[in-house]
């Protein structure tokens, strides 16, 4: 085995664990921010407008989290500075 | 990913995102410049309505950040929410990558509001006045400041680009796999992301404009609720 292929083949390996390992704290953070958001509008159904916008941009800010973990996984696929192209 | 056209143009190599960028601009200016000539008072024509609900929504929220009257900041967070906006729009044209899928693009958006909060906070509270907060609350601080105000940047853009960019790609593999309707409902899902992110691009930029712009009141407002009755709910 070469010293490219090993490269990549750590590379590949790594891109999968990091997405997954990034993707567990958002998915449960967003649930949690669901379930609260869900409790307010339950207890207080006027305000479920400003509850529902608050929510978006709350998960959408949880989100990059995982964003950030996709980002690195897709430099890691294909824009690895450490392989030669 | 890549991008889909590349001009060279004297030796340089220019890629779809700066001649897209640059013609969208084109577009919101004269898109823009048309719909505010022969704005009237009385008996306003559909456009119009439009238009002002647009721009009060816009000062109705900056002005709930912020606390104060929106108008020196809703051109500038404004706009950035309606190029973002449009130009996550592009994701479902056919032959066009939407600007905002180029890192180089959001880095550009994210240094705009880099330096704009300074300019905001030097034009409210002088050079010295604005330098005085990067050692608020202790000057030991002032590395974590520094190092919040460049993280903050960074994570404006690279939050722009992954969204823009993955939903595109989530698109792209979901039709090698799965054919032609599927892709169908992701991309509604990315048009719904891609508003999202624009909202929460121009937000994040008020929020960081309104803690440059308000220091001093901040401690006011916490000062005043403990001398006022509270308010029954």
């Amino acid at each position: 085995m070469t010293e490219t292929t090993l490269l990549s083949l750590v590379s590949i390996i790594t891109a999968g664990f990091a997405v997954t390992i990034g993707g567990i704290a958002p998915a449960i953070s967003e649930g949690k921010a669901v379930v609260a958001a869900l409790d307010a509008i339950a207890r207080q159904p006027e305000a479920a407008a400003t509850t529902t916008r608050t929510l978006f941009v709350g998960m959408a800010m949880v989100e990059s989290t995982a964003i950030y973990a996709l980002v690195i996984a897709l430099v890691l696929l294909f824009a690895n500075p450490l392989l030669p192209s | 990913m890549g991008p889909r056209f590349v001009i060279d143009l004297f030796g340089f190599e220019i890629p779809d995102t700066v001649p897209v960028s640059l013609a969208l601009t084109l577009i919101t200016l004269v898109l823009a410049w048309v719909a505010s000539r022969r704005l009237r008072v009385a008996d306003p024509r559909a456009w119009q309505v439009a238009l002002e609900t647009g721009v009060s929504w816009i000062h109705e929220t900056l002005e709930r950040i912020l606390g104060e009257d929106p108008r020196p900041y809703a051109p500038l967070v404004g706009g950035l929410m309606l190029w973002i906006a449009l130009c996550n729009l592009l994701s479902v044209m056919p032959m066009l990558r939407p600007p905002t899928a180029d890192l180089s693009t959001t880095v550009a958006l994210a240094l705009v509001v880099l330096f704009a909060v300074p300019a905001f906070g030097i034009r409210r509270h002088g050079l010295l006045g604005y330098l005085r907060t990067y050692i608020r609350p202790h000057p030991l601080l002032l590395p974590f400041n520094l190092i919040g105000e460049a993280t903050r940047t960074l994570a404006l853009a690279v939050r722009l680009f992954g969204n823009s960019m993955s939903s595109q790609m989530i698109g792209a593999v979901l039709l090698i796999v799965a054919g032609l309707i599927v892709p169908i409902p992701l991309m509604m899902l990315g048009l719904l992301t891609g508003f999202v992110q624009a909202y929460i691009f121009g937000i994040l930029a008020a929020i960081y404009i309104a803690a440059a712009v308000q220091v001093d009141q901040k401690r006011v407002a916490e000062r005043e609720p403990a001398s006022s009755p509270t308010p029954t709910p």
